[in-house]
């Protein structure tokens, strides 16, 4: 039915056209101008307390934290070398999303289990996983290689948002399993406008997962700014799809720590999908094959480098007294060993033999993958040096 | 002895599965309550609950996404995509996802996941719902493809594909639901043709045919009336496309010195290339003639009306045994 005629037709009241809502211009009704951010610990490093999400932290714990970021970014630092210098084919750098990751990470408890993109090396690291298993997808070694259930850590997914799919599966299974365990999965600010994000979305509420949704929004899904990806900001998103949405400074490890907990600790009691917008920068380029130059001011990156997500951690550590010199000197002595490990062990590492390109593509038999495998090893035979390598 | 459907065969097979493992799911669109819109899952919700038999959102690449979560917290899925041309939303999870991640995690995990496809034409429906895309997935490392032909197959080929610690893709040929069949239901699983083995359905001295899914019955029929003329067709049913078992067709052909493939698919590109590809390398000396396909045409799926030309049929496939014995 047309709108004249619903307005023409006998009885209808005469004031229906101005009792229409007004059309949205600019901002969508109903959203608040100002969208709320957790904090805990300003980018100046002063503690605050935020009315919904307390947090009761020892100092040791609270130097955990800082020990974690800073070998993070050392470990980020080290893998972005080997790459300049030729050791790795690509690296994705995390600089600038530590205390997303690191606070995320250490929320998580023992049974819990992590969906990653190919970025969450702090994830990694929180779980236990050793730094060097992660270098083998970018030395081209493997393409991850390490068994997922070790640790609860997934193997990095490189396509975009995939994981969030497999994480709600994983979710689905614990929850028909009675498991005390909640599952996490990571995806950035462009991966929510893939449409496996958004048919996780709705898996997990339609079924009521223990699934939490971390989103790093670090504002660049490689060259595309957040306004290329949504109108709203993004944890506003949830509320369409039945759950809660909530936007934590993502620099602010302490307040990604106590709402990620929250959140976790919301599905595994059966209250379903929480997603977590950590609202953070990427600092550096997309991975190293990237020029941010092309594409952004530098002066962006500048205010945030003021927001920086380890020097306030360091300044409230040090300007309270929670954290000497000895502390900090004997994680610089950490720092360069970790560091040296990595270096290390990339350089160690031996390319796979060529007959393994046919190895795990199958559990169970499969004659056409041992005939080429056959064919080709008889191949490699007739060189001199038996490896197929002149 | 019972006589079923083949329709009745994969949901027989269906609930032997799940009777024998806890760890067995049903997944997909309308498979719970209204038991699929063939009715392949009928009764099954009722009888395992919705636990088990998951009425999921409408979202093919949800539903394969979460299966390979569920497969990697120990389940075995058997999801169902309701229609051939619906599986493409999906393509991501099943090629990128599915087929890739035990070689990714270089074997460390398994994904036991079975993807049933009602699969080709010939019943009268509009467009997206009469497809037949195996290549695609055939062609993708990781994957295992199989297509059954009849209700005994069916029954068991089902249980087998579940049974895999792979991923399956398993076809199902839409316009053969509802063929009849005598099954022994004493047999087991155990006692079956192995699922990727290929068979021999009619022995023939002549030309070989081999096909398989819904075309075996076509083929069939081709025979009895090629024997009419007075030739001896031997009809192969290739029932796994990958892995291909070329030592059944491979006797085969060594034998009749001739070979025609077909299938509903496109020839361009298709597992008849594949197979005529195989066959001149390894048969080379035995062939008498060209290896020759049949096929649907370079076209996108015709509409309904048109549909019977498009689709290989009996005479065309005895053109093509007539053209092979010219040669």
């Amino acid at each position: 039915m047309t709108e004249s005629v619903t307005d023409s037709a006998a009885g209808a009241p005469q004031s229906s056209r101005a009792e229409r809502p007004p059309r949205p211009s600019g901002r969508l009704p109903g959203l608040s101008p100002e969208p709320e951010l957790v904090q805990l610990l300003t980018p100046e490093g002063e503690r605050v307390e935020h009315p919904t999400y307390s947090l009761d932290i020892s100092d040791e714990e609270l130097r955990g934290l800082y020990r974690d970021l800073v070998l993070v970014r050392r470990v980020d630092a080290e893998a972005t070398a080997l790459q300049r210098q030729g050791e790795l084919g690509i690296w994705a750098s995390l600089l600038g999303q530590e205390a997303a990751q690191v606070g995320s990470g250490r929320a998580m408890a023992e049974d819990d289990y992590a969906f990653p993109t190919y970025r969450e090396h702090g994830v990694a690291w929180c779980r236990g996983v050793d730094p060097l298993n992660l270098l083998g997808l970018f030395r081209g070694i493997n393409h991850g290689g390490w068994d997922p259930n070790e640790k609860n850590f997934h193997l990095y997914t490189i396509v975009i948002g995939a994981q969030t799919l497999h994480a709600t599966g994983y979710a689905m299974g614990m929850q028909k399993d009675g498991a005390d365990g909640a599952v996490i999965a990571y995806f950035g600010d462009g991966a929510t406008s893939q449409g496996d994000v958004n048919e996780a979305f709705i898996f997990a509420s339609v079924f009521n997962a223990p699934v939490v949704f971390f989103c790093q929004n670090n504002q660049w899904a490689i060259s595309e700014p957040i306004e290329k990806q949504s109108r709203i900001p993004l944890y506003q998103r949830a509320l369409g799809f039945g759950f809660p949405g909530i936007r934590v400074d993502g620099n602010d490890v302490l307040a990604v720590l106590a709402v990620t907990r929250a959140a976790l600790e919301n599905a595994r009691e059966g209250s379903g999908p929480t997603l977590v917008e950590a609202y953070t920068y990427r600092m550096g380029a997309h991975t190293t094959s990237d020029d941010p130059t092309r594409y952004r001011l530098t002066g962006e990156l500048e205010s945030w480098k003021l927001k920086d997500p380890v020097e306030r951690v360091k300044a409230y550590l040090v300007r309270t007294g929670k954290a000497d010199q000895a502390f900090l000197d004997a994680l610089e002595k950490e720092s360069d060993e970790l560091a040296a490990h990595v270096r290390t062990g990339c350089l160690e590492m031996v390319d796979p033999e060529p007959l393994s390109i046919f190895d795990h593509v199958y559990a169970e038999r499969h004659p056409l993958v041992e005939e080429e495998r056959e064919q080709f090893a008889a191949y490699l035979e007739t060189f001199e040096d038996a490896t197929g390598r002149h | 002895m019972a006589t079923i459907t083949l329709a009745k065969g994969i949901t027989m097979g269906l609930r032997k599965a799940m009777e024998s493992d806890p760890r067995v799911l049903v997944m997909g669109e309308d498979v719970g309550k209204l038991g699929g819109v063939f009715r392949v899952t009928d009764g099954l919700q009722k009888d395992f609950g919705e636990d088990r038999v998951i009425d999921t959102p409408l979202a093919e690449s949800g539903i394969i996404g979460t299966a390979i979560g569920l497969a990697l917290r120990g389940y075995r899925p058997v999801c169902e995509i309701q229609f051939d041309g619906f599986v493409y939303p999906a393509f991501d999870q099943i090629v990128s996802q599915l087929a890739k991640m035990r070689a990714r995690a270089l074997g460390k995990v398994a994904l036991p996941v079975v993807v049933r496809i009602p699969v080709g034409g010939g019943i009268g429906a509009v467009e997206h719902h009469s497809e037949s895309n195996e290549a695609y997935f055939a062609h993708t490392a990781g994957l295992k493809v199989v297509v059954c032909s009849n209700p005994v197959d069916a029954y068991f080929m089902t249980q087998q594909a579940i049974l895999t610690d792979d991923p399956v893709i398993l076809y199902e040929p839409k316009r053969r639901y509802w063929e009849k069949a005598e099954l022994d239901d004493s047999l087991t699983v155990e006692q079956a043709t192995p699922l990727h083995q290929a068979r021999v359905v009619h022995e023939g001295t002549d030309v070989t045919v081999a096909t398989y899914g819904p075309l075996v019955k076509t083929a069939m029929e081709a025979a009895t009336a090629a024997d009419e003329e007075g030739t001896s067709l031997e009809v192969v049913d290739l029932r796994s496309l990958s892995p291909l078992d070329m030592t059944t067709l491979r006797a085969s052909v060594e034998k009749t010195g001739r070979l025609v493939v077909t299938h509903e698919a496109p020839v361009f590109l298709g597992m008849g290339a594949e197979v005529a590809a195989r066959i001149t390398e390894q048969c080379f000396y035995s062939l008498e003639a060209p290896v020759l396909r049949v096929g649907g045409f370079d076209t996108p799926y015709p509409p309904s009306r048109v549909e019977e030309d498009y689709l290989p049929d009996l005479d065309r496939i005895l053109d093509a045994v007539d053209r092979s014995l010219a040669f």
